[in-house]
């Protein structure tokens, strides 16, 4: 892993004059590395046209590197059907769209979806806006006091007989790798459908949906090398085929006529207008390079990462961190410091070009469960070092000199 | 950074003068940061001129906020309720002796907000914000 930092342009910069950066911030978003970057460059450079109409050379080309792009995204996360890959804005407006259509069609009042209290705000709001809409029953597998799903409890929710279950792979601000294969395998039996938020996991991880067997999986680019602006929804073909479009207007359709239209197949049906292609195509080129390096090792790399700077932290005077053991997380160090406001610790630590989350990283309700108001997050990939984390610690000594 | 945590907002953070509660009070308020989950309650009283007598403030936030609605109620002390309405962001970085990024100015000025709602009786006050946004 030792050459990966000189392939992230931005790693070479200075925070401040003399001090380097160094970004603790990936679960957030990720750096890009240079691949990244000349894929989308050299598209606009070489290749720019609208996608999926016209002719011409140009128009053809770039609706081959949006169609292999996809062909990427499919073989990373283990299935051979482009047909189920949509590409949405992130994984918020997957999980909109799921409730939007899926949800509308599917679901009626008194109806139980289960959610978790480790939620990104992400996958909690669409669905109280449907609840609010159709009356549905929602309820939450609780959070342990040591950062970990209640599978026991979680068994008790099934017996409301739930239409859905809609979880986070990984919690973004404990890190904790939730049993997605055992939550997917009870929720089937209780003859429920099963979403997977794998914003967190899909980067750090890699996820393969034979393996997890979801009916719906949802992840964002930005957040593995690629850029801003592009996500997918991974969903099961029959089901799909039979959810009503999301958006209308151009490319979702087949036909148009004055009064009606014919929706276009899959998975076009759902991506109306012109798509974010430029992204779509960085998103393909941030696969090849995670691809390049391997999950496997990426993962292993990130495990040992947040083992050390657990270690570290553990004994720091004033450090409660939150969430489970290491064995148990991925990559991400969440904490609060003795009578320390967040804001201000990672204030200081930008003081010394450490880049760290503070607040409650979208995830409020599990916030109020563990009677916080906020916490600072630490947050790492392949692009970081034990050196990173060393630079870490001797920022929160100094945190302690100014406040403690 | 050295400049942004200025000793008299780390003794103002630790050694707060004006934290706690009036109670009876002539005038209450609480607004939060929903941002970054700070939350500041100001009590007033003032005597039969409207002018402010006591203040207190309560609540929790970084040590920006803390600062500032400690150094906000220390200022307020004596002025009548017409000059506290006019307070204006200004008078908050002046007091602060600071400069601030938009993130953190929102953190100083919550105070002001909280004080200005409660003594207009309305919430979402006007602390100037927008001015650099």
């Amino acid at each position: 892993m030792d050459n990966i930092r000189k392939d992230f342009p931005v790693l070479t910069r200075e925070v401040h004059p003399g001090i380097p950066l160094v970004y603790l911030d990936s679960a957030a978003t990720s750096q890009k590395p240079e691949s990244v970057l000349k894929a989308m460059e050299e598209y606009y450079r070489k290749h720019n046209a609208n996608i999926h109409r016209g002719v011409h050379t140009l128009a053809e080309e770039a609706t081959a590197l949006y169609e292999d792009a996809r062909s990427r995204i499919v073989s990373f996360i283990g299935v051979k059907k482009t047909t189920e890959l949509v590409f949405t804005r992130n994984t918020i407006e997957s999980i909109n769209l799921v409730a939007a259509t899926w949800g509308r069609a599917n679901l009626r009042s008194g109806d139980t979806v289960i959610l978790t209290e480790m939620e990104h705000h992400s996958n909690l709001v669409p669905w109280q806006m449907l609840a609010k809409e159709i009356k549905l029953n929602l309820e939450f597998i609780p959070v342990t006091t040591g950062g970990l799903l209640d599978i026991k409890l979680f068994e008790d929710l099934l017996k409301l007989e739930p239409k859905l279950v809609s979880f986070t792979h990984v919690s973004n601000v404990l890190g904790t790798i939730n049993p997605a294969v055992l939550i997917i395998r009870m929720a089937r039996e209780a003859g429920a459908l099963t979403l997977v938020d794998a914003a967190q996991s899909a980067p750090h991880l890699g996820v393969n949906i034979g393996e997890l067997d979801p009916d719906f999986l949802v992840f964002s680019a930005h957040k593995m090398l690629g850029p801003t602006g592009i996500g997918a929804l991974w969903g099961r073909e029959e089901l799909l085929e039979k959810m009503p479009p999301y958006m209308g207007g151009g490319d979702m359709i087949k036909k148009v006529f004055l009064r009606s239209f014919t929706a276009n197949d899959l998975p076009h049906k759902f991506e109306a207008g012109t798509p974010a292609i430029a992204e779509a195509i960085g998103f393909g080129a941030a696969i090849n390079y995670l691809n390049s390096i391997g999950m496997e090792r990426i993962a292993e790399h990130e495990r040992q990462l947040t083992a050390f700077a657990m270690e570290k932290l553990t004994g720091f005077k004033g450090v409660n961190l939150l969430g489970p053991a290491a064995q148990d997380k991925c990559g991400v160090v969440s904490f609060t410091m003795e009578g320390i406001h967040p804001h201000d610790v990672a204030q200081v630590l930008d003081s010394e070009g450490i880049a760290v989350r503070a607040g409650h990283h979208c995830a409020m309700p599990l916030h109020d469960k563990f009677g916080i108001p906020a916490s600072t997050r630490a947050s790492f990939y392949l692009y970081n070092d034990e050196n990173d984390i060393d630079k870490f610690i001797f920022g929160l000594q100094k945190v302690q000199k100014i406040f403690g | 950074m050295d400049d942004l945590y200025r000793e008299v907002i780390i003794e103002r953070y630790k050694n707060p003068v004006y934290k706690g509660k009036l109670d009876p009070h002539d005038y209450t308020y609480e607004d939060e940061n929903p941002l970054c989950g700070d939350q500041i309650r100001i009590d007033l009283r003032v005597d039969d001129q409207n002018v402010v007598k006591e203040a207190a403030f309560s609540g929790h936030g970084c040590s920006i906020s803390q600062a500032s609605a400690d150094l906000l109620l220390e200022s307020v002390i004596g002025k009548s309720l017409e000059e506290v309405k006019k307070l204006s962001k200004q008078d908050i970085l002046d007091l602060l002796g600071i400069e601030l990024g938009p993130v953190r100015l929102k953190c100083a000025l919550l105070p002001l907000k909280v004080l200005k709602a409660g003594v207009y009786g309305v919430s979402g006050a006007d602390a100037g914000e927008e001015e650099v946004e």
